[in-house]
Protein backbone atom coordinates (compact mmCIF):
# COMPACT_ATOMS: atom_id res chain seq x y z
CA UNK A 1 0.00 0.00 0.00
CA UNK A 2 1.24 3.69 -0.13
CA UNK A 3 4.06 4.16 2.02
CA UNK A 4 3.10 8.37 1.28
CA UNK A 5 0.46 8.47 3.79
CA UNK A 6 0.51 9.33 7.15
CA UNK A 7 0.96 6.39 9.23
CA UNK A 8 -1.95 7.89 12.23
CA UNK A 9 -4.50 7.33 9.16
CA UNK A 10 -6.60 4.35 9.53
CA UNK A 11 -5.79 1.85 6.98
CA UNK A 12 -8.83 1.98 4.57
CA UNK A 13 -7.79 5.91 4.13
CA UNK A 14 -5.13 6.03 2.00
CA UNK A 15 -4.90 8.03 -0.23
CA UNK A 16 -7.58 10.70 0.57
CA UNK A 17 -7.39 14.60 0.66
CA UNK A 18 -6.54 16.39 4.26
CA UNK A 19 -10.20 17.35 5.41
CA UNK A 20 -11.73 14.88 4.05
CA UNK A 21 -14.87 14.07 5.91
CA UNK A 22 -15.43 10.16 6.35
CA UNK A 23 -19.24 9.64 5.53
CA UNK A 24 -18.89 5.57 5.70
CA UNK A 25 -16.27 3.74 7.46
CA UNK A 26 -16.08 -0.42 6.92
CA UNK A 27 -13.39 -1.99 9.21
CA UNK A 28 -11.69 -5.27 9.20
CA UNK A 29 -14.72 -6.78 6.91
CA UNK A 30 -14.61 -10.23 6.36
CA UNK A 31 -16.98 -12.36 4.48
CA UNK A 32 -17.57 -15.89 3.97
CA UNK A 33 -19.76 -17.97 1.57
CA UNK A 34 -20.59 -21.21 4.30
CA UNK A 35 -20.29 -24.02 1.65
CA UNK A 36 -18.18 -27.08 1.59
CA UNK A 37 -15.72 -26.00 1.39
CA UNK A 38 -15.75 -22.54 3.11
CA UNK A 39 -14.98 -20.03 0.61
CA UNK A 40 -13.46 -16.32 1.98
CA UNK A 41 -14.87 -13.89 -0.38
CA UNK A 42 -13.57 -10.44 1.43
CA UNK A 43 -10.76 -11.08 3.89
CA UNK A 44 -10.05 -8.38 6.29
CA UNK A 45 -11.28 -5.30 4.48
CA UNK A 46 -11.13 -1.90 5.94
CA UNK A 47 -11.94 1.41 3.99
CA UNK A 48 -13.16 4.98 4.24
CA UNK A 49 -15.69 6.73 2.11
CA UNK A 50 -15.60 10.46 2.40
CA UNK A 51 -18.49 13.04 1.37
CA UNK A 52 -18.91 13.57 -2.08
CA UNK A 53 -16.00 10.96 -3.01
CA UNK A 54 -16.08 8.69 -5.40
CA UNK A 55 -14.35 5.92 -4.44
CA UNK A 56 -13.44 3.24 -7.24
CA UNK A 57 -13.33 -0.54 -6.22
CA UNK A 58 -11.32 -2.31 -9.13
CA UNK A 59 -11.51 -6.21 -9.55
CA UNK A 60 -12.00 -8.74 -12.17
CA UNK A 61 -14.39 -11.35 -11.86
CA UNK A 62 -14.41 -13.21 -8.37
CA UNK A 63 -12.57 -10.86 -6.29
CA UNK A 64 -15.30 -10.27 -4.04
CA UNK A 65 -16.03 -6.52 -4.75
CA UNK A 66 -19.82 -7.33 -5.17
CA UNK A 67 -19.58 -9.26 -2.09
CA UNK A 68 -18.08 -6.30 -0.17
CA UNK A 69 -20.62 -4.09 -1.79
CA UNK A 70 -23.59 -6.26 -0.25
CA UNK A 71 -21.82 -6.52 3.13
CA UNK A 72 -22.03 -2.74 3.25
CA UNK A 73 -25.67 -2.49 2.59
CA UNK A 74 -26.07 -5.58 4.65
CA UNK A 75 -27.87 -7.14 2.00
CA UNK A 76 -25.82 -10.83 2.11
CA UNK A 77 -28.35 -13.59 2.24
CA UNK A 78 -27.04 -17.36 3.39
CA UNK A 79 -24.52 -19.17 2.72
CA UNK A 80 -22.73 -15.08 2.69
CA UNK A 81 -22.13 -14.62 6.13
CA UNK A 82 -20.18 -11.31 7.27
CA UNK A 83 -17.99 -12.70 10.22
CA UNK A 84 -16.27 -10.01 11.38
CA UNK A 85 -15.90 -6.49 10.59
CA UNK A 86 -17.75 -2.76 11.85
CA UNK A 87 -19.79 -0.58 9.30
CA UNK A 88 -20.54 2.71 10.63
CA UNK A 89 -22.25 5.53 8.47
CA UNK A 90 -21.59 8.77 10.10
CA UNK A 91 -25.27 10.39 8.96
CA UNK A 92 -25.33 14.38 8.21
CA UNK A 93 -27.25 15.29 11.52
CA UNK A 94 -23.72 14.28 13.44
CA UNK A 95 -25.36 10.13 14.19
CA UNK A 96 -22.93 7.34 13.83
CA UNK A 97 -24.91 4.69 12.49
CA UNK A 98 -23.71 1.18 13.22
CA UNK A 99 -24.94 -0.33 10.71
CA UNK A 100 -23.92 -3.80 11.41
CA UNK A 101 -26.06 -4.11 14.46
CA UNK A 102 -29.14 -2.97 12.08
CA UNK A 103 -32.18 -5.69 11.76
CA UNK A 104 -35.86 -5.65 10.85
CA UNK A 105 -37.54 -2.36 10.28
CA UNK A 106 -34.46 -0.34 11.60
CA UNK A 107 -32.04 -1.58 8.84
CA UNK A 108 -35.46 -1.33 6.23
CA UNK A 109 -35.77 2.51 7.11
CA UNK A 110 -31.82 2.57 6.54
CA UNK A 111 -31.50 1.28 3.50
CA UNK A 112 -31.74 3.47 0.26
CA UNK A 113 -31.96 6.30 3.33
CA UNK A 114 -28.78 6.66 3.63
CA UNK A 115 -27.56 3.99 1.20
CA UNK A 116 -28.74 2.74 -1.87
CA UNK A 117 -27.21 1.17 -4.95
CA UNK A 118 -27.92 0.67 -8.47
CA UNK A 119 -27.05 -2.91 -8.86
CA UNK A 120 -25.16 -4.77 -11.10
CA UNK A 121 -27.03 -5.78 -14.47
CA UNK A 122 -29.67 -2.89 -14.14
CA UNK A 123 -30.55 -3.59 -17.72
CA UNK A 124 -32.73 -6.39 -15.92
CA UNK A 125 -33.37 -5.39 -12.38
CA UNK A 126 -36.40 -3.25 -13.42
CA UNK A 127 -39.87 -5.15 -12.93
CA UNK A 128 -41.11 -5.75 -15.89
CA UNK A 129 -44.96 -5.66 -15.58
CA UNK A 130 -45.60 -2.61 -13.47
CA UNK A 131 -44.35 0.94 -15.00
CA UNK A 132 -41.68 3.21 -13.80
CA UNK A 133 -43.88 5.30 -11.71
CA UNK A 134 -45.69 2.56 -9.82
CA UNK A 135 -41.89 1.28 -9.18
CA UNK A 136 -41.17 4.81 -7.91
CA UNK A 137 -43.73 5.47 -5.74
CA UNK A 138 -42.79 1.72 -4.31
CA UNK A 139 -40.12 3.74 -2.86
CA UNK A 140 -41.72 6.57 -1.06
CA UNK A 141 -44.68 4.46 0.18
CA UNK A 142 -42.30 2.00 1.71
CA UNK A 143 -40.00 5.25 3.34
CA UNK A 144 -42.19 8.31 3.43
CA UNK A 145 -45.75 6.88 3.91
CA UNK A 146 -46.98 10.67 4.43
CA UNK A 147 -46.47 11.68 0.86
CA UNK A 148 -49.49 12.52 -0.80
CA UNK A 149 -49.87 11.15 -4.76
CA UNK A 150 -49.81 14.29 -5.99
CA UNK A 151 -46.21 15.12 -4.62
CA UNK A 152 -45.02 11.88 -4.87
CA UNK A 153 -46.08 12.29 -8.77
CA UNK A 154 -44.02 15.49 -8.60
CA UNK A 155 -41.04 14.19 -7.13
CA UNK A 156 -40.80 11.10 -9.52
CA UNK A 157 -41.14 13.68 -12.44
CA UNK A 158 -38.12 15.99 -10.71
CA UNK A 159 -36.33 12.47 -10.40
CA UNK A 160 -36.42 11.68 -14.24
CA UNK A 161 -35.58 15.34 -15.38
CA UNK A 162 -32.58 14.91 -13.20
CA UNK A 163 -31.41 11.93 -15.14
CA UNK A 164 -32.05 13.16 -18.58
CA UNK A 165 -35.21 11.21 -19.23
CA UNK A 166 -38.58 12.71 -20.60
CA UNK A 167 -40.96 12.30 -17.35
CA UNK A 168 -43.42 11.54 -20.18
CA UNK A 169 -41.67 8.06 -19.59
CA UNK A 170 -43.10 7.65 -16.20
CA UNK A 171 -45.78 5.52 -17.28
CA UNK A 172 -43.67 3.20 -19.51
CA UNK A 173 -42.66 -0.35 -18.71
CA UNK A 174 -39.22 -1.32 -18.71
CA UNK A 175 -39.04 -3.30 -21.81
CA UNK A 176 -40.07 0.14 -23.62
CA UNK A 177 -36.53 1.82 -22.54
CA UNK A 178 -33.59 1.48 -24.25
CA UNK A 179 -30.72 0.20 -21.92
CA UNK A 180 -29.11 3.50 -21.09
CA UNK A 181 -32.73 5.07 -20.38
CA UNK A 182 -33.12 1.99 -17.75
CA UNK A 183 -29.75 2.67 -16.38
CA UNK A 184 -30.70 6.37 -15.85
CA UNK A 185 -33.95 5.32 -14.45
CA UNK A 186 -32.29 2.50 -12.04
CA UNK A 187 -29.87 5.81 -10.75
CA UNK A 188 -32.99 7.91 -10.17
CA UNK A 189 -34.66 5.27 -8.01
CA UNK A 190 -31.30 5.36 -5.94
CA UNK A 191 -31.17 9.35 -5.79
CA UNK A 192 -35.09 9.20 -4.51
CA UNK A 193 -34.37 9.87 -0.80
CA UNK A 194 -31.41 11.81 -1.19
CA UNK A 195 -28.74 9.34 0.19
CA UNK A 196 -25.96 9.80 1.36
CA UNK A 197 -23.37 6.93 -0.49
CA UNK A 198 -24.29 5.32 -3.34
CA UNK A 199 -22.98 2.13 -4.04
CA UNK A 200 -22.91 1.36 -8.61
CA UNK A 201 -21.88 -2.04 -9.24
CA UNK A 202 -21.13 -2.33 -13.03
CA UNK A 203 -23.30 0.28 -14.02
CA UNK A 204 -22.33 0.48 -17.37
CA UNK A 205 -20.96 -2.51 -18.34
CA UNK A 206 -23.26 -3.66 -20.81
CA UNK A 207 -23.89 -0.19 -22.10
CA UNK A 208 -21.81 1.24 -25.25
CA UNK A 209 -19.05 3.57 -25.09
CA UNK A 210 -21.16 7.00 -26.07
CA UNK A 211 -23.83 6.00 -23.58
CA UNK A 212 -21.36 5.40 -21.07
CA UNK A 213 -20.07 8.49 -21.30
CA UNK A 214 -23.16 9.94 -21.03
CA UNK A 215 -23.96 8.27 -17.88
CA UNK A 216 -20.71 9.33 -16.02
CA UNK A 217 -21.22 12.25 -17.03
CA UNK A 218 -24.67 12.54 -15.58
CA UNK A 219 -23.26 10.69 -12.18
CA UNK A 220 -20.59 13.81 -12.27
CA UNK A 221 -23.03 16.15 -12.38
CA UNK A 222 -25.38 14.93 -9.92
CA UNK A 223 -22.49 14.26 -7.30
CA UNK A 224 -21.35 17.95 -7.56
CA UNK A 225 -25.14 19.29 -7.22
CA UNK A 226 -26.02 17.15 -4.92
CA UNK A 227 -22.83 16.08 -2.99
CA UNK A 228 -23.56 12.30 -2.18
CA UNK A 229 -20.52 9.68 -2.15
CA UNK A 230 -20.27 6.85 -4.25
CA UNK A 231 -18.57 3.76 -4.64
CA UNK A 232 -18.11 2.78 -8.14
CA UNK A 233 -17.34 -1.06 -8.60
CA UNK A 234 -16.12 -2.54 -11.99
CA UNK A 235 -13.29 -4.12 -14.21
CA UNK A 236 -12.55 -1.20 -15.92
CA UNK A 237 -9.66 0.78 -14.56
CA UNK A 238 -9.12 3.19 -17.08
CA UNK A 239 -12.51 4.30 -16.24
CA UNK A 240 -12.11 4.11 -12.87
CA UNK A 241 -8.41 6.36 -13.18
CA UNK A 242 -10.81 9.05 -15.03
CA UNK A 243 -13.58 9.18 -12.75
CA UNK A 244 -13.01 8.36 -9.52
CA UNK A 245 -11.01 10.51 -6.22
CA UNK A 246 -9.60 7.23 -4.91
CA UNK A 247 -9.18 3.40 -5.86
CA UNK A 248 -8.97 0.47 -4.18
CA UNK A 249 -7.88 -2.86 -5.95
CA UNK A 250 -9.55 -6.03 -5.24
CA UNK A 251 -7.25 -9.26 -5.59
CA UNK A 252 -9.20 -12.51 -3.74
CA UNK A 253 -11.18 -10.93 -1.26
CA UNK A 254 -8.33 -8.40 -0.03
CA UNK A 255 -7.96 -5.08 -0.82
CA UNK A 256 -4.02 -4.47 -2.25
CA UNK A 257 -3.99 -1.22 -2.76
CA UNK A 258 -5.95 1.64 -1.76
CA UNK A 259 -4.77 5.07 -3.19
CA UNK A 260 -5.45 8.23 -5.10
CA UNK A 261 -6.21 7.81 -8.87
CA UNK A 262 -3.09 10.17 -9.38
CA UNK A 263 -0.89 8.34 -7.34
CA UNK A 264 -2.81 4.75 -8.66
CA UNK A 265 -1.91 5.72 -12.09
CA UNK A 266 1.34 7.49 -11.87
CA UNK A 267 3.42 4.54 -9.12
CA UNK A 268 0.85 1.84 -8.96
CA UNK A 269 2.59 -0.34 -5.81
CA UNK A 270 0.76 -3.68 -6.15
CA UNK A 271 2.32 -6.29 -8.87
CA UNK A 272 -1.01 -6.82 -9.97
CA UNK A 273 -2.00 -3.03 -10.21
CA UNK A 274 0.73 -2.80 -12.45
CA UNK A 275 -0.62 -6.05 -14.28
CA UNK A 276 -4.25 -4.59 -14.63
CA UNK A 277 -3.23 -1.18 -15.94
CA UNK A 278 -0.96 -3.01 -18.39
CA UNK A 279 -4.03 -4.75 -19.62
CA UNK A 280 -5.73 -2.34 -21.39
CA UNK A 281 -3.89 -0.68 -24.77
CA UNK A 282 -3.63 3.41 -24.34
CA UNK A 283 -5.52 4.47 -27.27
CA UNK A 284 -3.22 6.85 -28.39
CA UNK A 285 0.18 5.68 -27.28
CA UNK A 286 2.84 4.21 -29.38
CA UNK A 287 1.50 1.46 -31.73
CA UNK A 288 2.17 -2.56 -30.55
CA UNK A 289 4.62 -1.03 -27.50
CA UNK A 290 2.20 -3.38 -25.14
CA UNK A 291 1.67 -6.10 -27.68
CA UNK A 292 3.58 -9.00 -28.15
CA UNK A 293 5.89 -8.22 -24.98
CA UNK A 294 3.61 -10.17 -22.63
CA UNK A 295 3.26 -13.25 -24.60
CA UNK A 296 -0.16 -15.52 -24.88
CA UNK A 297 0.42 -17.75 -22.54
CA UNK A 298 -2.51 -17.93 -20.17
CA UNK A 299 -1.22 -16.24 -16.33
CA UNK A 300 -3.13 -17.71 -13.62
CA UNK A 301 -3.20 -14.39 -11.86
CA UNK A 302 -6.25 -13.13 -10.46
CA UNK A 303 -8.66 -15.91 -12.31
CA UNK A 304 -10.94 -18.68 -11.04
CA UNK A 305 -10.86 -21.72 -13.43
CA UNK B 1 -3.64 -18.23 -51.37
CA UNK B 2 -6.34 -15.68 -52.40
CA UNK B 3 -8.25 -13.55 -50.01
CA UNK B 4 -11.59 -13.13 -48.57
CA UNK B 5 -13.82 -10.73 -50.47
CA UNK B 6 -17.06 -8.71 -49.56
CA UNK B 7 -19.01 -6.92 -52.04
CA UNK B 8 -21.67 -4.50 -51.63
CA UNK B 9 -23.24 -6.63 -48.73
CA UNK B 10 -26.43 -5.83 -47.63
CA UNK B 11 -28.80 -7.19 -45.07
CA UNK B 12 -32.26 -6.19 -44.35
CA UNK B 13 -34.57 -7.75 -41.25
CA UNK B 14 -38.23 -7.57 -41.91
CA UNK B 15 -39.85 -6.49 -38.65
CA UNK B 16 -43.49 -7.45 -38.13
CA UNK B 17 -45.78 -5.82 -36.32
CA UNK B 18 -48.71 -7.00 -36.49
CA UNK B 19 -50.62 -7.03 -39.88
CA UNK B 20 -47.31 -4.44 -40.49
CA UNK B 21 -44.35 -5.24 -42.09
CA UNK B 22 -41.56 -2.85 -41.96
CA UNK B 23 -37.79 -3.53 -43.64
CA UNK B 24 -34.83 -2.43 -41.33
CA UNK B 25 -31.60 -2.20 -43.23
CA UNK B 26 -28.84 -3.50 -41.02
CA UNK B 27 -25.86 -3.43 -43.10
CA UNK B 28 -25.98 -1.56 -46.19
CA UNK B 29 -23.16 -1.75 -48.80
CA UNK B 30 -20.36 -3.18 -47.25
CA UNK B 31 -17.11 -4.12 -49.19
CA UNK B 32 -13.70 -4.81 -48.15
CA UNK B 33 -11.09 -7.41 -48.91
CA UNK B 34 -9.42 -9.44 -46.07
CA UNK B 35 -5.68 -10.63 -47.21
CA UNK B 36 -4.50 -13.50 -45.51
CA UNK B 37 -1.96 -12.43 -42.65
CA UNK B 38 -3.83 -9.24 -42.32
CA UNK B 39 -6.35 -8.41 -39.10
CA UNK B 40 -9.26 -6.08 -40.12
CA UNK B 41 -11.50 -4.71 -37.28
CA UNK B 42 -15.25 -3.75 -37.54
CA UNK B 43 -15.81 -1.08 -35.16
CA UNK B 44 -18.87 0.17 -33.79
CA UNK B 45 -21.86 0.13 -31.29
CA UNK B 46 -24.18 -2.39 -30.67
CA UNK B 47 -26.92 -1.67 -33.80
CA UNK B 48 -24.01 -0.76 -36.10
CA UNK B 49 -24.78 -4.05 -38.15
CA UNK B 50 -20.95 -5.10 -37.44
CA UNK B 51 -21.89 -8.77 -36.01
CA UNK B 52 -24.46 -9.10 -38.93
CA UNK B 53 -21.54 -8.56 -41.40
CA UNK B 54 -19.55 -11.30 -39.41
CA UNK B 55 -22.55 -13.55 -39.60
CA UNK B 56 -22.67 -13.42 -43.28
CA UNK B 57 -19.53 -14.12 -43.77
CA UNK B 58 -19.48 -16.91 -41.33
CA UNK B 59 -23.39 -17.79 -43.52
CA UNK B 60 -24.98 -18.11 -40.67
CA UNK B 61 -26.84 -15.21 -42.10
CA UNK B 62 -27.83 -14.92 -45.89
CA UNK B 63 -27.01 -11.72 -47.09
CA UNK B 64 -30.13 -9.59 -48.70
CA UNK B 65 -27.83 -8.31 -51.87
CA UNK B 66 -23.67 -8.56 -52.45
CA UNK B 67 -21.43 -10.85 -52.57
CA UNK B 68 -18.96 -12.86 -50.69
CA UNK B 69 -15.75 -14.23 -52.61
CA UNK B 70 -13.61 -16.63 -51.53
CA UNK B 71 -10.14 -16.81 -53.77
CA UNK B 72 -12.32 -14.66 -56.49
CA UNK B 73 -15.03 -17.35 -56.48
CA UNK B 74 -18.55 -16.54 -55.54
CA UNK B 75 -19.28 -18.78 -52.11
CA UNK B 76 -22.15 -20.63 -51.89
CA UNK B 77 -24.99 -20.48 -49.34
CA UNK B 78 -25.54 -24.41 -49.34
CA UNK B 79 -24.56 -27.33 -50.32
CA UNK B 80 -21.22 -29.15 -50.80
CA UNK B 81 -19.77 -25.98 -51.71
CA UNK B 82 -20.48 -24.21 -48.78
CA UNK B 83 -18.85 -27.44 -46.69
CA UNK B 84 -15.87 -26.49 -48.60
CA UNK B 85 -15.96 -22.62 -47.75
CA UNK B 86 -16.17 -23.62 -44.15
CA UNK B 87 -12.93 -25.59 -44.38
CA UNK B 88 -11.30 -22.24 -45.19
CA UNK B 89 -13.61 -19.61 -42.77
CA UNK B 90 -14.61 -20.22 -39.41
CA UNK B 91 -15.95 -17.91 -36.50
CA UNK B 92 -15.19 -17.90 -33.06
CA UNK B 93 -18.10 -16.81 -30.72
CA UNK B 94 -18.30 -13.76 -28.52
CA UNK B 95 -19.37 -16.08 -25.33
CA UNK B 96 -16.83 -18.52 -24.76
CA UNK B 97 -19.55 -20.03 -22.25
CA UNK B 98 -22.25 -21.06 -24.23
CA UNK B 99 -19.99 -22.13 -27.24
CA UNK B 100 -18.97 -25.37 -25.66
CA UNK B 101 -20.91 -28.04 -24.78
CA UNK B 102 -20.82 -28.65 -21.05
CA UNK B 103 -21.73 -32.42 -21.85
CA UNK B 104 -18.20 -32.92 -23.98
CA UNK B 105 -14.20 -32.94 -23.47
CA UNK B 106 -12.58 -30.32 -25.26
CA UNK B 107 -11.04 -33.55 -27.01
CA UNK B 108 -14.84 -34.22 -28.38
CA UNK B 109 -15.07 -30.45 -29.45
CA UNK B 110 -12.18 -30.80 -31.67
CA UNK B 111 -12.81 -33.97 -33.15
CA UNK B 112 -15.32 -33.26 -34.79
CA UNK B 113 -14.36 -30.43 -37.22
CA UNK B 114 -11.47 -32.71 -37.28
CA UNK B 115 -13.62 -35.51 -39.03
CA UNK B 116 -16.68 -34.01 -40.37
CA UNK B 117 -13.91 -31.83 -42.96
CA UNK B 118 -12.07 -35.18 -43.09
CA UNK B 119 -8.82 -33.07 -41.96
CA UNK B 120 -7.95 -36.97 -40.14
CA UNK B 121 -9.38 -39.95 -40.68
CA UNK B 122 -7.82 -42.79 -38.09
CA UNK B 123 -7.60 -42.75 -34.58
CA UNK B 124 -4.21 -42.12 -34.65
CA UNK B 125 -4.01 -39.10 -36.49
CA UNK B 126 -7.25 -37.50 -34.86
CA UNK B 127 -5.61 -37.78 -31.55
CA UNK B 128 -2.44 -35.77 -32.93
CA UNK B 129 -4.40 -33.45 -34.32
CA UNK B 130 -6.40 -32.32 -31.22
CA UNK B 131 -2.41 -32.10 -29.44
CA UNK B 132 -0.93 -30.61 -32.13
CA UNK B 133 -4.10 -27.83 -32.39
CA UNK B 134 -4.27 -27.33 -28.30
CA UNK B 135 -0.54 -26.89 -28.33
CA UNK B 136 -0.77 -24.26 -31.29
CA UNK B 137 -3.11 -22.09 -28.89
CA UNK B 138 -0.92 -22.96 -26.05
CA UNK B 139 -2.99 -24.84 -24.42
CA UNK B 140 -0.40 -27.18 -22.48
CA UNK B 141 -0.28 -30.08 -22.00
CA UNK B 142 -2.41 -31.35 -24.32
CA UNK B 143 -3.10 -34.40 -23.47
CA UNK B 144 -4.04 -32.84 -19.84
CA UNK B 145 -6.29 -30.52 -21.31
CA UNK B 146 -7.99 -32.68 -23.84
CA UNK B 147 -9.85 -35.00 -21.54
CA UNK B 148 -11.01 -31.59 -19.45
CA UNK B 149 -14.84 -30.05 -19.98
CA UNK B 150 -15.49 -26.88 -20.24
CA UNK B 151 -16.66 -25.98 -16.81
CA UNK B 152 -12.76 -26.75 -15.55
CA UNK B 153 -11.39 -24.54 -17.66
CA UNK B 154 -11.24 -20.64 -17.20
CA UNK B 155 -12.68 -18.50 -19.85
CA UNK B 156 -9.75 -17.69 -21.20
CA UNK B 157 -8.90 -21.13 -22.00
CA UNK B 158 -12.35 -21.74 -23.19
CA UNK B 159 -11.96 -18.89 -25.95
CA UNK B 160 -8.57 -20.89 -26.53
CA UNK B 161 -10.44 -23.85 -27.32
CA UNK B 162 -13.28 -22.33 -29.40
CA UNK B 163 -9.95 -20.97 -31.48
CA UNK B 164 -8.05 -24.47 -31.75
CA UNK B 165 -11.75 -25.02 -32.90
CA UNK B 166 -12.21 -23.09 -35.80
CA UNK B 167 -8.70 -23.39 -36.71
CA UNK B 168 -9.26 -27.48 -36.92
CA UNK B 169 -10.86 -27.28 -40.46
CA UNK B 170 -7.82 -25.82 -41.84
CA UNK B 171 -9.53 -22.36 -41.47
CA UNK B 172 -7.49 -19.45 -43.00
CA UNK B 173 -9.73 -16.92 -42.39
CA UNK B 174 -11.23 -16.43 -39.09
CA UNK B 175 -14.17 -14.01 -37.58
CA UNK B 176 -13.98 -13.16 -34.23
CA UNK B 177 -16.48 -11.55 -33.22
CA UNK B 178 -16.12 -9.93 -29.62
CA UNK B 179 -14.05 -12.30 -29.29
CA UNK B 180 -12.69 -11.14 -25.67
CA UNK B 181 -15.25 -9.52 -24.07
CA UNK B 182 -16.68 -11.43 -21.56
CA UNK B 183 -13.28 -12.44 -20.57
CA UNK B 184 -11.59 -10.63 -17.25
CA UNK B 185 -9.13 -8.16 -18.33
CA UNK B 186 -6.25 -9.55 -17.49
CA UNK B 187 -6.50 -12.65 -19.86
CA UNK B 188 -7.57 -10.36 -22.76
CA UNK B 189 -4.45 -9.21 -23.91
CA UNK B 190 -3.15 -13.18 -23.98
CA UNK B 191 -6.22 -14.29 -26.46
CA UNK B 192 -5.74 -11.12 -28.42
CA UNK B 193 -2.07 -12.15 -28.61
CA UNK B 194 -2.73 -15.59 -29.41
CA UNK B 195 -4.40 -14.25 -32.62
CA UNK B 196 -2.13 -11.91 -33.50
CA UNK B 197 0.80 -14.73 -33.35
CA UNK B 198 -1.59 -16.99 -35.29
CA UNK B 199 -1.97 -14.27 -37.91
CA UNK B 200 1.66 -13.36 -38.17
CA UNK B 201 2.98 -17.48 -37.94
CA UNK B 202 0.38 -18.96 -39.80
CA UNK B 203 -0.71 -16.34 -42.29
CA UNK B 204 -4.31 -16.69 -41.05
CA UNK B 205 -6.84 -13.76 -42.13
CA UNK B 206 -8.44 -12.22 -38.61
CA UNK B 207 -11.86 -10.42 -39.12
CA UNK B 208 -11.73 -8.79 -35.51
CA UNK B 209 -15.19 -7.48 -34.34
CA UNK B 210 -15.13 -5.23 -31.33
CA UNK B 211 -16.40 -2.23 -29.74
CA UNK B 212 -12.98 -1.35 -27.99
CA UNK B 213 -11.42 0.88 -29.80
CA UNK B 214 -8.04 0.64 -28.08
CA UNK B 215 -7.37 -3.17 -28.76
CA UNK B 216 -9.00 -2.36 -32.46
CA UNK B 217 -5.82 -0.29 -32.90
CA UNK B 218 -3.57 -2.61 -31.51
CA UNK B 219 -3.72 -5.57 -32.98
CA UNK B 220 -5.24 -4.65 -36.17
CA UNK B 221 -3.92 -3.26 -39.64
CA UNK B 222 -6.94 -1.84 -41.02
CA UNK B 223 -10.03 -0.28 -39.40
CA UNK B 224 -13.68 0.08 -40.31
CA UNK B 225 -16.09 2.04 -38.78
CA UNK B 226 -19.85 1.09 -38.95
CA UNK B 227 -22.70 3.38 -38.18
CA UNK B 228 -26.45 2.11 -38.34
CA UNK B 229 -25.40 -0.40 -40.64
CA UNK B 230 -22.90 2.18 -43.20
CA UNK B 231 -19.21 2.47 -43.22
CA UNK B 232 -18.54 5.64 -42.13
CA UNK B 233 -14.97 5.81 -42.18
CA UNK B 234 -12.05 3.39 -43.04
CA UNK B 235 -8.28 3.06 -43.07
CA UNK B 236 -5.29 1.90 -41.40
CA UNK B 237 -5.26 1.95 -38.00
CA UNK B 238 -3.26 4.10 -36.88
CA UNK B 239 -4.60 6.84 -39.26
CA UNK B 240 -8.29 6.25 -38.14
CA UNK B 241 -7.61 6.43 -34.41
CA UNK B 242 -4.80 9.03 -34.40
CA UNK B 243 -6.23 11.26 -37.08
CA UNK B 244 -9.87 10.30 -36.99
CA UNK B 245 -12.52 12.23 -40.08
CA UNK B 246 -15.44 11.11 -39.60
CA UNK B 247 -17.17 13.27 -36.82
CA UNK B 248 -18.71 9.45 -35.54
CA UNK B 249 -15.39 8.51 -34.86
CA UNK B 250 -14.37 11.17 -33.18
CA UNK B 251 -17.82 11.13 -31.29
CA UNK B 252 -16.52 7.33 -30.01
CA UNK B 253 -13.20 8.34 -29.40
CA UNK B 254 -13.65 10.52 -27.43
CA UNK B 255 -16.36 8.75 -25.37
CA UNK B 256 -13.47 6.01 -24.57
CA UNK B 257 -11.99 5.87 -21.20
CA UNK B 258 -8.35 7.30 -21.01
CA UNK B 259 -5.89 7.21 -18.02
CA UNK B 260 -4.41 10.06 -18.87
CA UNK B 261 -7.41 12.33 -18.69
CA UNK B 262 -7.48 12.12 -14.89
CA UNK B 263 -10.25 14.28 -13.36
CA UNK B 264 -11.15 15.99 -16.82
CA UNK B 265 -14.67 14.72 -16.96
CA UNK B 266 -15.35 16.15 -13.50
CA UNK B 267 -13.73 19.66 -14.60
CA UNK B 268 -15.78 19.67 -17.59
CA UNK B 269 -18.92 18.80 -15.19
CA UNK B 270 -17.78 21.53 -12.85
CA UNK B 271 -16.79 24.80 -15.37
CA UNK B 272 -20.64 23.54 -16.98
CA UNK B 273 -22.13 23.96 -13.76
CA UNK B 274 -20.38 26.73 -12.86
CA UNK B 275 -21.37 28.43 -16.32
CA UNK B 276 -24.64 27.33 -15.86
CA UNK B 277 -25.39 27.35 -19.64
CA UNK B 278 -26.64 23.92 -18.74
CA UNK B 279 -27.25 23.90 -22.82
CA UNK B 280 -25.35 20.63 -23.76
CA UNK B 281 -22.18 20.86 -24.59
CA UNK B 282 -20.52 20.02 -28.69
CA UNK B 283 -20.49 15.85 -27.58
CA UNK B 284 -24.21 15.85 -27.09
CA UNK B 285 -25.02 18.42 -30.28
CA UNK B 286 -22.94 15.50 -32.24
CA UNK B 287 -24.87 12.87 -30.01
CA UNK B 288 -28.20 14.24 -31.33
CA UNK B 289 -27.22 14.71 -34.80
CA UNK B 290 -26.51 10.53 -34.41
CA UNK B 291 -29.33 10.29 -33.06
CA UNK B 292 -28.31 8.59 -29.87
CA UNK B 293 -29.35 10.87 -27.36
CA UNK B 294 -31.62 9.72 -24.75
CA UNK B 295 -30.08 5.81 -25.54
Amino acid sequence: MSTSTVSARPAGDAGAGPGAIPVLTASNISIEYQVTPVVQAVKDVSLTLHRGEILGLAGESGCGKTTLAYGLNQLLKPPALRTSGEIVLHDKDGHDIDVAALSGNALRAFRWDKVSMVFQGAMNALNPVISIKAQLFDVFDTHRPGMSRKEKTQRSRELLELVGVDPKRLDSYAHELSGGMRQRVMIAMALALNPQVMIMDEPTTALDVVVQRGILREIMRLREQLGFAVIFITHDLPMLLEISDRIAVMLQGEIVELNSAEAIYAAPAHEYTRKLLASFPSLTGERGAFVRAGGDTEDNTGEVA
Amino acid sequence: MGALEVRNLTKDFVIRNGFKKTSLRAVNDVSFTLEPGKTIAIVGESGSGKSTVARMIAKLETPSSGEILLDGTPSAQRGASLAKYRHDVQMVFQDPFASLNPFHSIRHHLERPLRIHKVARTQKDVDAAVEELLTRVNLTPAKVFAEKRPHEMSGGQRQRVAIARALAPGARFLIADEPVSMLDVSIRLGVLNLLARLQREENLGVLYITHDLATARHFSDEIIVMFRGNIVERGPSDDVILNPQHEYTKLLLSAAPDPKNQGKLRDEVRNELASTATASGEATAVRDRFGTAGL
